[in-house]
C-alpha cells in the first residue's frame, strides 16, 4: 500500500528562525489509518499538522528541504484551498474557529466557498450535522452552544467536504475530561464509519488513548523520536524523556518495580492483561505511607449558603457552602458553564449575591468594593492577554500599587521583590511582548502578587500547557503557597492539576456544590464524576483491577508517592 | 440574547421573510426619496406609511429605543443650528414674511422658518424608522447575501458579518478585562475626571485589542483552511430567492417614488408652498 501522507528526510525552517523546526521527518501515514503525534509545545508538531495542511509554507513561510506527498499532492505547490479539499483540519480553539452566524452557516461555510448550490448545500449540511449528532442545533448561534458542540460543528464543517485525511490539533485543549472522551469517541466513530485518515495532534496522551490508535510518533526537537504502537511505546521510557505524560497506571505501575511488557496491552486499563503485576502492585501499596492527615487551620474565606441568579427563578448557583483555609491549595471543579466563574465573580465582588454571606477572615465583605477586596483577594484570568494592559513589564507589575498612591520608592522595593519571587528580575526592563506565553501568565500572577494578597484565585492556570510548562507553572504556585503562605484557589477542570497539587476538590455541578473532599475520593468516585463531567481516574481501575478495596486510598498514597519523587527531584522516594 | 441593541432579532412577520435585497432596495429608495423632497404632504404620507411599517414588523422599544433618542437628539441639534445659522431661511424659500415674535437683528421667528424647519423634521422622522427596521429586520448573513448579489464583492459583506459574529465573544471579553483591571484597582466609576476616565479607559481597550487579534488570526486562518476566497464568487446558505411579496415591494417603493418626485417637482421646486396665493 502507498502512504497518504509520506514526509521524505523533510526538514523546514521558518523563515523568521534561525534554526530548522523541523529536522529529516522520516514519517508515512497509511489510508485509513489512525495516527497520533504527541510532543511537548516547540517540539515541531504543531508545524508538522501545518505543513500538511498547506498553512506552512503560505501562511507561514519558511523553507523546506526533502520532499513531502499528501495523497499524491504537494502542499507547498497546491497551496492551502487545493489542500482543503483532501485535508480537513480542526482547530484547537472550538470558539475562534466557529465562523457562522449559525451552526448550519458554519458547516455549509466550505460549501458556500465552493460555490455549491443552496438546496444541495441544505442536504448536505443535513447530513453530516445527522453524523456528528447535532442535527436539532442548525440554528443556535456559537454563544448558546457548549464547547463540546462547537467542537461537534467544526467537525460537520470539515466533514461536509468529504476529506479523506481528518487532521485535529489539539482537539482536547479547550474541554472538559468527560466531553473530551466524547469528542475521542466521536473521532474513532467519525474514522471506522467513513474509513478515513485520522491524525491527532495532542498531548494529552491518556485522554486520547480512550480508543483505540494505531500509531504514536513521539515530536521532540523538531525529529521524529518514536514511532511505534501504543503498547510498545507505553513500555519504553520516550515518554518520560521527552517531558510528556504517561498515563498514571503506567506510572503507578512502573512505581510498584513492574516492567511493563507490550504484550500485556497497556494501552487500555481496562482490558489490560493486569495478572503479572498485580502482586506487586498489592505490594507496593502496603509499603508506601499514607499522606499525613491535614492540620485544621483558621478559615480564610467562607461561603455561606449562597445563591445567585442572572435572572430570577433559573438559579446558577444554590446553596453554596464552603471553607477554606489558610494556607490552603484547592481546587474548584466542573463542567464549562456549571458556575465556577460565577462563583469566583462572587467572591470577587463583580456580582452581588442574592442570598448568603462571604465572609473574609471571619468579616463579611458586602459592603466592600471591587478595589477593596482586589487587596486582599487577586484574581489571576486564564488568558493573560486579557490582563495586560502595559508594555513595559515592571510598570506592568507596578500598575496595581501606582493606581492605589503607594509612594515611588516603595513601588519600586515591591515591584523588584515580586519579581525575584517569580523570577522575572532579569527582564524587569523587558517589553511584555519579548516573553513566552508562560513567561507573561508569571507577568500576571506577580501583578497580582506585588499587593500583597491573602487568596489567589487563579482561573484555569495551566489551560493550553504542556507538561513542562504546566509542571513549571504549578511548581511556581506550590513555592508561592509553601513558601508564603498564600492560599490559592483554582478554577479547573484539569484533573491531573486537582490530583497532583491540590488538598481538597470542590465540585460544582449544575449550581450545585456536590462534593468537598480530597482530590483522590472525588476522582475515584463515579456518581460525583459523572455528575460533574469529570472523568475518573486510572488508578481507580487499577486499584480495583489489582483487587485493593480501597482504590481512593491507593490513588491518595500514589499522589503523595509522586510529590516526594519530585520534591526530591530524584526516581525513587523514601517509603 | 433577546433584545440586545440594534441586533437582528428572528421574528415571523412578513417583512422578516423579504429578502435583504428588497430590504437594501427599498431602504435606499425610500432614503433617497425622503431626501430629495421637501413636499410637506408627501413627507406627511411618508411618515404615516413608515409608521404602519414598523408597527407591522413587530419592532419593539428596546431594541431601537436608545438609538431613537439619540437620533432625536441630533434633530433638536440640528434644528436649533439651521435657526442660528439661517434664521430667515423660510422666508428665502417661500417668498412671504409672517412675522410672529419679534426678535432683534434678524432673528424674527417668522411661520414660514417654523415650516420649514418642520419639513427637516419630517424628513428624519420618516427616514429614520426605516433605517432602524432595516437594521433589526435583516439576518446579517442574509444582507451580506444581498450586499453580494447587488454586485458588492463577498468580502466586504463577509467582514459585515463576520463582525456582528463576534460582537457578543468582545462584550463578554470587555467585561471580563473591565472586572479584572477593577479589581486591581483601576477604578471606573464616574468619580474620576473625563480625562482620567479616558487614560483608565486605555487599561481595558489594550488587553481587549490584544486578545481580539488572537481572535482574529484563529479566524483568519479558520476561514482560509476552508477555502473562504477561492472563487470569485461564493453561494449563500442564507440566501434567500426573490418572492412574489418582493417584487410587490419593490414595484411598490418604485412607483412610489416616482410618483412622490413627480408630485414635488410638478410645481417647479422642491418645497410645497401654502404661503403663496
Amino acid at each position: 500500500m502507498t502512504p497518504i501522507i509520506e514526509f521524505k528526510n523533510y526538514t523546514f525552517k521558518y523563515r523568521s528562525q534561525t534554526e530548522p523546526t523541523l529536522r529529516d521527518i522520516d514519517l508515512s501515514i497509511y489510508p485509513g489509518e489512525k495516527v497520533l503525534i504527541v510532543g511537548p509545545s516547540g517540539s515541531g508538531k504543531s508545524t508538522l499538522a501545518h505543513c500538511i495542511n498547506g498553512m506552512v509554507p503560505f501562511s507561514f513561510p519558511g523553507e523546506h528541504t526533502g520532499s513531502l506527498s499528501v495523497n499524491g499532492l504537494d502542499p507547498a505547490k497546491t497551496g492551502i484551498f487545493g489542500m482543503s479539499k483532501t485535508v480537513g483540519t480542526v482547530l484547537q480553539d472550538t470558539d475562534g474557529q466557529f465562523i457562522g452566524l449559525t451552526v448550519a452557516e458554519d458547516v455549509a461555510f466550505a460549501l458556500e466557498n465552493d460555490c455549491v448550490p443552496q438546496e444541495k448545500m441544505f442536504s448536505l449540511v443535513q447530513e453530516v450535522a445527522q453524523t456528528v449528532d447535532i442535527g436539532k442545533l442548525l440554528d443556535h448561534a456559537p454563544t448558546e452552544l457548549s464547547g463540546g458542540q462547537k467542537q461537534r460543528v467544526s467537525m460537520a464543517g470539515v466533514l461536509v467536504d468529504d476529506v479523506d485525511i481528518l487532521l485535529f490539533d489539539e482537539p482536547l485543549a479547550n474541554l472538559d475530561p468527560a466531553t473530551g472522551k466524547r469528542a475521542i469517541d466521536l473521532i474513532d466513530r467519525i474514522h471506522r464509519e467513513q474509513k478515513k485518515t485520522v491524525v491527532i495532534i495532542e498531548h494529552r496522551l491518556e485522554d486520547v488513548l480512550y480508543r483505540d490508535v494505531d500509531r504514536i510518533v513521539v515530536i521532540g526537537d523538531g525529529r521524529v523520536v518514536a514511532d511505534r504502537t501504543p503498547d510498545e511505546l507505553l513500555c519504553s521510557d520516550v515518554l518520560e524523556r521527552e517531558g510528556i505524560r504517561e498515563p498514571l497506571y503506567v506510572t503507578a505501575l512502573k512505581h510498584a518495580g513492574c516492567r511493563v511488557q507490550a504484550g500485556d496491552h497497556p494501552a487500555h486499563i481496562e482490558t489490560m492483561r493486569l495478572e503479572p503485576y498485580a502482586g506487586k502492585v498489592r505490594e507496593w501499596y502496603q509499603k508506601v505511607s499514607p499522606p499525613p492527615a491535614r492540620e485544621e487551620k483558621d478559615t480564610a474565606l467562607e461561603v455561606l449558603d449562597l445563591d445567585f441568579s442572572y435572572i430570577s427563578g433559573n438559579p446558577v448557583l444554590s446553596n453554596i457552602d464552603f471553607k477554606i483555609h489558610k494556607g490552603e491549595m484547592l481546587a474548584i471543579v466542573g463542567k464549562n458553564g456549571a458556575g465556577k466563574s460565577t462563583l469566583s465573580n462572587l467572591i470577587c465582588g463583580f456580582i452581588n449575591p442574592d442570598r448568603g454571606k462571604i465572609l473574609l477572615n471571619d468579616e463579611d465583605i458586602a459592603s466592600k468594593s471591587i478595589k477593596e477586596r482586589g487587596e486582599v483577594i487577586g484574581l489571576v484570568m486564564q488568558n493573560p492577554n486579557q490582563m495586560i494592559s502595559k508594555p513595559m513589564i515592571f510598570d506592568e507589575v507596578a500598575l496595581g500599587l501606582v493606581v492605589r498612591g503607594v509612594p515611588e520608592e516603595e513601588v519600586k522595593e515591591r515591584v523588584y521583590e515580586t519579581l525575584k519571587i517569580c523570577g522575572l528580575y532579569p527582564f524587569r526592563n523587558w517589553p511584555v511582548s519579548a516573553l513566552s506565553f508562560g513567561q507573561k501568565k508569571r507577568v500576571t500572577i506577580a501583578s497580582i502578587l506585588v499587593m500583597n494578597p491573602q487568596v489567589l484565585i487563579l482561573d484555569e492556570p495551566t489551560a493550553g500547557q504542556d507538561y513542562r510548562h504546566y509542571t513549571e507553572i504549578m511548581e511556581f504556585l506550590k513555592e508561592l503557597n509553601e513558601k508564603y503562605g498564600i492560599t490559592i484557589l483554582m478554577i479547573t477542570h484539569d484533573m491531573h492539576l486537582m490530583l497532583e497539587y491540590t488538598d481538597r476538590a470542590i465540585v460544582i455541578a449544575d449550581g450545585q456544590l456536590v462534593a468537598d473532599d480530597t482530590p483522590a475520593s472525588v476522582l475515584t468516585d463515579e456518581r460525583i464524576a459523572k455528575k460533574a463531567y469529570l472523568k475518573k481516574t486510572s488508578l481507580y481501575d487499577l486499584a480495583v483491577r489489582c483487587g485493593i478495596p480501597d482504590a481512593s486510598g491507593f490513588a491518595e498514597r500514589f499522589i503523595h508517592y509522586e510529590r516526594q519523587v519530585r520534591s526530591h527531584g530524584g526516581q525513587t522516594a523514601d517509603l | 440574547m433577546a433584545g440586545r441593541l440594534l441586533t437582528y432579532e428572528e421574528k415571523d412577520t412578513w417583512i422578516h421573510r423579504l429578502s435583504g435585497v428588497t430590504k437594501l432596495a427599498f431602504f435606499l429608495l425610500w432614503s433617497f426619496t425622503g431626501m430629495l423632497t421637501y413636499d410637506t404632504r408627501v413627507l406627511l404620507v411618508m411618515l404615516a406609511l413608515s409608521l404602519v411599517i414598523f408597527y407591522m414588523s413587530k419592532t419593539e422599544w428596546k431594541q431601537v429605543g436608545m438609538v431613537f433618542k439619540f437620533i432625536l437628539l441630533f434633530l433638536c441639534l440640528n434644528l436649533v443650528a439651521v435657526y442660528i445659522f439661517s434664521p430667515q431661511q423660510g422666508t428665502l424659500i417661500y417668498g412671504t414674511s409672517t412675522v410672529l415674535v419679534n426678535l432683534p437683528g434678524r432673528y424674527d421667528l417668522t411661520v414660514e422658518q417654523l415650516f420649514y424647519e418642520f419639513n427637516i423634521m419630517l424628513k428624519y422622522l420618516t427616514v429614520t424608522p426605516v433605517v432602524l427596521m432595516f437594521i433589526v429586520t435583516t439576518n446579517p448573513s442574509e444582507f451580506a447575501a444581498s450586499l453580494n448579489r447587488i454586485g458588492i464583492s463577498y468580502n466586504v459583506g463577509y467582514a459585515v458579518a463576520i463582525a456582528l459574529r463576534y460582537v457578543p465573544d468582545v462584550q463578554s471579553d470587555f467585561t471580563k478585562i473591565k472586572h479584572a483591571q477593577e479589581a486591581r484597582g483601576i477604578e471606573m466609576s464616574g468619580k474620576a475626571s473625563v480625562w482620567e476616565r479616558l487614560k483608565k479607559m486605555s487599561m481595558i481597550i489594550f488587553p481587549l485589542i490584544f486578545s481580539s487579534m488572537d481572535r482574529i488570526d484563529v479566524v483568519s486562518n479558520a476561514m482560509e483552511l476552508r477555502g473562504f476566497g477561492k472563487h470569485k464568487k461564493r453561494t449563500w446558505y442564507k440566501g434567500r430567492k426573490l418572492t412574489k411579496t418582493d417584487y410587490m415591494t419593490l414595484a411598490f417603493a418604485a412607483v412610489f417614488m416616482i410618483a412622490s418626485l413627480w408630485i414635488t417637482f410638478a410645481d417647479g421646486n422642491r418645497f410645497y408652498n401654502p404661503f403663496s396665493r
